[in-house]
């Protein structure tokens, strides 16, 4: 009897090492492959070409990825310029000045905001962003656009990004002790001047981190920006031109890749591009927020 | 003067945070206001009828159970992956386990991948065995995009655990195994609200299905044949140049944003109503 415990708990063991081992392979895994699938269009085209080409004519075997990777920093960009004040006036404002009611109810409209599927949101931008920029903000500034622009997938996109900024965020103020915001109001300072002299300048490079952990979030956002964009492969000359993000060049083009190898490979390689990327900026911003958290700890 | 800027500012954050309500009400005033017209009780109990796709009846119970099946089997996947990760890191490591914590690190990473690169990847994935779309393969991709959301949020309620509870445990001599059988009865209202917390995310999902899962208008009777999706459904229905399949999609919009927002508000209910030290 005693045998079969020792035995079940030794299996058990076993077979979590075995999944952790995993877990941390996963990403090489899927990067590895991601990089040997794209590798045949690398080494016909080499590297530099594929990135700095405009030229997107799949046909004849010209893939330039530049248009697409404009697109997907400008509206990532658009994105972050709307979504980043936002935020971080929402966030102190939760942190310092709103009552226990007012954050209660606005934890939930932040966690909706976060549960709406991408799906949703392009619906939305089609229905209400979309004809909004064609009718009132473009003709402005442009003769004519047809409202599947730069512009539309950058506001669907600041808004699916502020519940991330903001949960971070206010972590982030959280995180700093009050000790120190106490002695600076000690010392006769306003709420406000302390926001601005303590809290702001203490989570300074915690907003930075954030603010990247959010960009690559917006550079891999698929199919709400596919759907308000206008999906043209060309450099968008204005905010007001359709642009063709990386994500949106692989989601619309799945059907037609098996045809052609050269076609599989490239759409292969924006994946790996996409991947690599993210990954980097991910892992900066999640070794600065480590860090932060860290320091406050010992303090 | 100072107090002067201190009030404009209140006033501008105020402002901020209506504005991000008003989107919020925006967003799910548009949805309704849409698809209500069109929403009928058809719409969820039948499949989708010959001409379908040209404005005649049918619905898109299809895409419902297709989803359903997805993300059922996607759950249970990552179940098996990320609860005996979680038990792993918290009860076999130490606690500043330099192991651990690159766990901890690869998930964080993993979260950030976007569900492209799952759907790319899984596609690889499936070509490589030779798959074809299916339902299991929607499973697989959407299994990658759940289970690093599953296993952040059981991780965030087992690390609040007080350290009493297995350390008695282990005291009475169980074995590490037994004693984390017990754990799980405990974490039951965390491992739940990660539960719902994956779910939403995973069936709301369109980019990691559309490679993986395929589409059909019958539902999937094995593993092998391809299964429809919700996300996916109201996508090709918005497609469509006739007015009726529009007006469909946006009922089957309302449909979706309804089961992700129970999910959202009851993952939060949850776990506000079993956990003690949370606002």
């Amino acid at each position: 009897m005693r045998k079969v415990r020792k035995i079940k708990d030794r299996f058990a063991r076993y077979f979590m090492v075995g999944i952790a081992v995993f877990a941390i392979l996963f990403l090489l895994i899927i990067g590895f492959s991601l990089f040997f699938k794209a590798l045949p269009v690398i080494r016909e085209k080499n590297l530099w070409t594929l990135l700095s080409s405009s030229s997107w004519k799949p046909f004849k075997g010209d893939f330039g990825f530049l248009p697409f990777i404009l697109s997907t920093l400008y509206v990532s960009l658009i994105a972050i310029l709307i979504a980043l004040p936002l935020s971080v006036l929402i966030s102190i404002f939760l942190h310092s000045y709103a009552s226990k009611g007012v954050k209660r109810f606005f934890e939930p409209v932040v966690d909706l905001l976060s549960g709406i599927p991408p799906v949703i949101y392009g619906l939305w931008g089609t229905l209400a962003i979309v004809p909004l920029i064609s009718e009132k903000i473009a003709p402005r500034f442009v003769d004519f656009s047809t409202g599947y622009t730069v512009l539309a997938g950058g506001i669907v996109l600041a808004v699916m990004i502020i519940p991330l900024l903001i949960s971070i965020m206010v972590e982030l103020f959280r995180s700093i002790p009050a000790e120190m915001t106490d002695a600076s109001l000690a010392l006769g300072a306003t709420k406000w001047q302390t926001i601005k002299k303590v809290i702001l300048r203490r989570s300074f490079s915690g907003i930075i981190a954030a603010t990247v952990l959010a960009l690559s979030r917006a550079f891999g956002e698929t199919m709400a920006v596919l759907m308000v964009c206008g999906n043209i492969p060309e450099i968008p000359g204005s905010f007001f031109d359709a642009c063709y993000p990386l994500p949106a060049l692989i989601a619309n083009n799945y059907g037609e890749m098996l045809s052609m190898p050269g076609y599989e490979s490239a759409l292969m390689f924006a994946a790996f591009l996409l991947f690599i990327i993210v990954i980097v900026f991910n892992m900066v911003s999640r070794i600065t927020l480590k860090q932060i958290e860290k320091r406050y700890q010992f303090t | 003067m100072k107090y002067l800027e201190e009030r404009i500012f209140k006033i501008i954050m105020i402002t901020a945070a209506l504005i991000v309500l008003g989107v919020l009400l925006f967003i799910l005033g548009t949805i309704f206001y849409k698809g209500l017209p069109s929403l009928n009780f058809d719409m969820i109990t039948k499949l989708p009828g010959g001409g379908f796709y040209l404005g005649k009846e049918g619905g898109v119970l299809n895409a419902i159970v297709g989803s359903f099946y997805i993300i059922m089997g996607s759950v249970f996947i990552s179940l098996l992956i990320s609860v005996p990760l979680v038990m792993f890191i918290n009860f076999y490591l130490n606690k500043k386990s330099k192991f651990a914590e690159l766990i901890r690190f690869s998930m964080d990473i993993l979260f950030g991948v976007p569900s492209i690169v799952y759907g790319a990847f899984g596609f690889a994935l499936m070509v490589y065995l030779g798959m074809k779309a299916s339902l299991l393969g929607g499973i697989i991709a959407v299994s990658m995009l759940i289970m690093p959301v599953m296993m952040r949020s059981l991780d965030e309620v087992t690390i609040l655990l007080s350290r009493e509870l297995p350390d008695a445990l282990l005291s009475l001599g169980a074995t590490r195994y037994e004693m984390i059988k017990v754990i799980l009865r405990q974490l039951m209202p965390g491992l739940i609200t990660s539960i719902l917390l994956a779910t939403g995310r995973g069936i709301g999902d369109a980019a990691t299905v559309l490679f993986t899962a395929g589409y059909t208008d019958n539902i999937p009777v094995s593993p092998s044949q391809p299964a429809a999706s919700l996300p996916l459904s109201i996508f090709f229905q918005l497609g469509s140049p006739v007015e009726e399949v529009q007006n469909r999609g946006y009922a089957s919009a309302i449909i979706l944003t309804v089961i992700v927002l129970i999910l959202s508000l009851a993952s939060r209910y949850i776990s506000s109503r079993y956990s003690k030290n949370k606002i």
